[in-house]
């Protein structure tokens, strides 16, 4: 068997992070198990995992964040500003509004900051607790929660999942499991509904839904986000996190070892076993072997092997083995929150805080810093009015009467704000420029329109050389000074 | 539909895909079924210690990759992609084509319609009408009038009133619709070299530019003979050829003696291309007050 020998590398190598520690039944899987080569499956039927409740302070912490970040996706969508839904992305006419501000496609680079500063916090949180996001924030960890919420409620806590669901068909199992599933589906739909109602305005979206009357398209995306949710937080859970997503397989690299990761306290806790009736610990360490925290583990795996890629980082093993170590009076802490520093060296805590303050954390934290205040202040001086200028390859230089030349333009004037405006256009940068016709346009709140300008330039012998001249185009609002654009493009002389 | 040159094509392609997705799907069921390994780890080792774990992956993740050998088969009966096989839902890139634009004319189509019952100069006074007649003309228009619809050389300017096949409504209409082509043969040959200047100067001077009075009497009389045909005797051009009226000062190919000269001598051929095939009766419509609108703005 090789069993033991993989044991004693993992003592011999404890630079290296086990992946997974060898399954318990790994003799079973082969056939023969007597040493030479056994035959496995590729791929193996997946084990259900049966988290059983916990509660505790980072339960707690969880069970706010679920809270918080629901009531924002759920609530977020009916809020109205200015006569209209306050975030909504309308995608068909390509204009996204956020309370007071409206996006257009062209601002398409605050997007980008946003997915900046997402992944720079990533790996700032990252870097100083390990899969905080995971454990506490991600919607797969959130709605399952949340599922299993209900789950523990209909069909009750992980004893009787088990036995519920070893049990033969009955009615009484039929109808909790159909109660469960319909509690989920309503759920599902309802979030379903919830996202589409930020793409689509969600009160016209509701009163289609009462009438059966929903496009579509939206009908589709409803049912697609709901049997996405349905099926995530339902059926798939921990597996979405151990196979299909790929953070949890890139979070290795983001980790060293002043990292706080869930940890188990090998030194105190081993050897493990129970204890006796009468309390004795026998030589043993202060882990009672009672098996609670792989029972409260989401993702089914046991912390005491050590850090693994399956671990999600949740702290429901630390809340579950506290519990433990109150009830039989040893201290806090056998599974906790430490480094891998902090164990081997044995840091004291203010040690281990003044570690997390390590140059990658700063320079996270600062280029994060950096990002949003540089946003902010984009944010803050945007101006509500773009220009194209789109020079017509058509009409290259015209001459006209009186010995002037004649250039031809479109300017696509967008006026990102949400209010009718009227704008003043001016052409400089060659003597004697100026646009020739209609110079004030007026364009709808939140409305763009294609204006053709002819621009002239009075051709004096010697004054303007043949060839192209950069010229630029200075468009203003009527009724506020500060609201300027100007657009370069050039003017073409033969 | 049949894209190949030869039949063997059609066959090479079928047979590559239908052999492709079978040996997918016996390839996944050889690997599923059993696999020797050693246990835990696959037995491979990395700088002197790294080590990978054998973790059978979930068997919901081996139905994933059938379910795509079973979409390939389905999508392979139901569109087109084995060889000349057209696939049995009949659907065709140019059909959804023709499907999307049948969509497209049926929700649109009315805002078009409201303004097709009423006579052009009606339609272009009115100012809904000409932002719908703007976008259509900056669509189908520009390329070659240019987006203010001053045409540039060889391209007529549509917002004087100089019009070289009539400026009435009909004729606007029957120019967008059928088109128009519009021929001035080369006289190089027939005149040379010095002729072609007299005529040159005569013709800058009907507009009033100075010009060689000699060279002038002298190409008074070869116009007559040679220009008149087309372009009257007075020299103000016809509008049932689409020749210009040469007395203003508005020059399709270039002002000027050279390009005159040049314009005599090499002759032109412009085509003004059909619409209607394009465009529907009701679009050609609004477009025809658009441009009506130009050269004459509403009071």
């Amino acid at each position: 068997m090789a069993q033991p020998s993989l044991a004693e590398n993992n003592n011999a190598l404890r630079s290296v992070t086990p992946l997974r520690t060898a399954p318990q039944d790994a003799g079973k899987r082969g056939e023969s198990g007597k040493g030479e080569v056994v035959e496995t499956q590729l791929y193996a039927a997946d084990k259900k995992v049966y988290p059983r409740a916990v509660s505790g302070w980072f339960a707690a912490w969880r069970w706010g964040l679920v809270w918080a970040t629901q009531l924002i996706f759920y609530g977020g969508a009916w809020l109205t500003w200015n006569d209209r839904q306050a975030i909504l992305f309308d995608i068909v006419n390509r204009k996204f509004y956020i309370f007071g501000l409206v996006f257009w496609p062209q601002d398409i680079i605050y997007l980008s900051v946003l997915l900046i500063v997402a992944a720079l916090s990533l790996f700032l949180f990252t870097a100083v607790a390990g899969r905080l996001w995971c454990g506490y924030a991600c919607p797969q960890t959130v709605y399952t929660e949340i599922f299993l919420w209900f789950e523990r409620v209909i069909e009750g806590d992980r004893n009787r999942r088990i036995q519920l669901d070893r049990a033969a068909w009955s009615a009484r199992k039929l109808g909790l499991k159909a109660a469960k599933h319909g509690v989920w589906i309503a759920i599902a739909l309802w979030t379903g509904f919830t996202f589409v109602g930020y793409v689509t305005p969600i009160r016209e979206l509701w009163a289609e839904v009462l009438s059966f009357s929903t496009g579509p398209w939206e009908t589709f995306w409803i049912l697609f986000y709901g049997f996405a949710t349905y099926g995530n937080a339902g059926w798939m859970r921990e597996q979405v996190c151990i196979y299909m997503c790929p953070y949890a397989r890139f979070q290795s690299a983001m980790f060293d070892k002043d990292t706080l990761i869930i940890t188990y306290d090998r030194e105190r806790g081993e050897p493990r076993g129970a204890r006796t009736t009468s309390g004795e610990r026998a030589g043993l360490g202060d882990c009672v072997n009672c098996g609670i925290c792989v029972q409260v583990c989401p993702t089914g795996i046991d912390i005491r092997a050590g850090l693994q890629y399956q671990c999600i980082g949740c702290a429901a093993c630390v809340d579950g083995c506290n519990q433990v170590m109150d009830r039989v009076g040893y201290p806090r802490g056998l599974i906790r929150y430490s480094t891998q520093n902090a164990l081997e060296r044995k840091f004291t805590p203010a040690q281990t805080l003044a570690h997390a303050f390590r140059p990658r954390v700063l320079v996270y934290a600062g280029l994060v810093w950096a990002v949003i205040i540089a946003a902010v202040i984009g944010l803050y001086m945007r101006v509500p009015l773009k220009v194209d200028v789109i020079r017509d390859r058509a009409a290259i230089a015209r001459e006209v009467e009186g010995g002037d030349v004649e250039n031809v333009y479109q300017l696509q004037v967008i006026n990102a704000s949400e209010r009718r405006r009227m704008f003043d256009i001016e052409a400089m940068g060659l003597p004697s420029i100026h646009v020739d016709g209609e110079t004030h346009v007026e364009v709808q709140g939140t409305g763009s329109r294609l204006v053709p300008l002819r621009v002239r330039v009075h051709v004096q012998p010697g004054a303007v050389a043949r060839g192209t001249h950069r010229i630029e185009f200075l468009v203003h609002a009527h009724d506020d000074p500060g609201v300027f654009v100007r657009e370069a493009s050039i003017f073409i002389v033969r | 539909m049949n894209q190949f040159v030869s039949e063997f094509w059609s066959l090479y392609i079928g047979v590559i895909s239908v052999v492709s997705i079978v040996a997918c799907a016996v390839f996944l069921k050889m690997q599923s079924v059993r696999k020797p390994v050693e246990p835990d780890t696959t037995g491979h080792i990395w700088d002197e210690n790294l080590q990978e774990y054998n973790n059978p992956m979930p068997r919901w993740w081996a139905w994933m990759f059938y379910l795509t050998v079973f979409f390939s088969i389905g999508y392979l009966v139901l569109y087109p992609g084995l060889g000349n096989f057209a696939g049995t839902l009949g659907w065709t890139q140019v059909g959804q084509l023709e499907e999307e634009n049948k969509a497209a004319n049926a929700q649109f189509g009315p805002i078009y319609d409201k303004y097709a019952a009423q006579d052009v100069p009606a339609v272009a006074k009115i100012p809904e009408a000409l932002a719908i007649g703007q976008k259509l003309f900056l669509n189908h228009c520009a390329q070659c009038h240019a987006s203010d619809a001053g045409g540039s050389r060889g391209f007529p300017n549509l917002s004087d009133k100089d019009w070289l096949w009539g400026g009435t409504a009909e004729a606007i209409k029957t120019s967008i619709a059928e088109g128009r082509r519009g021929v001035m043969p080369p006289f190089g040959t027939v005149l040379g070299e010095s002729a072609a200047k007299d005529v040159a100067h005569y013709v800058l001077s009907l507009s009033g530019t100075a010009s060689d009075s000699i060279r002038t009497a002298r190409g008074k009389e070869k116009f007559g003979e040679v220009c008149a045909a087309c372009h009257g005797a007075d020299g103000k051009g016809n509008q049932q050829l689409g020749a210009p009226n040469l007395t203003d000062k508005v020059w399709l190919r270039g002002s000027g003696e050279a390009a005159i000269v040049e314009q005599i001598a090499k002759g032109s051929n412009s085509q003004m291309p059909a619409h209607k095939d394009i465009l529907t009766p009701a679009k050609i419509h609004l477009l025809t007050a658009y441009v009506y609108s130009l050269s004459a703005p509403p009071k």
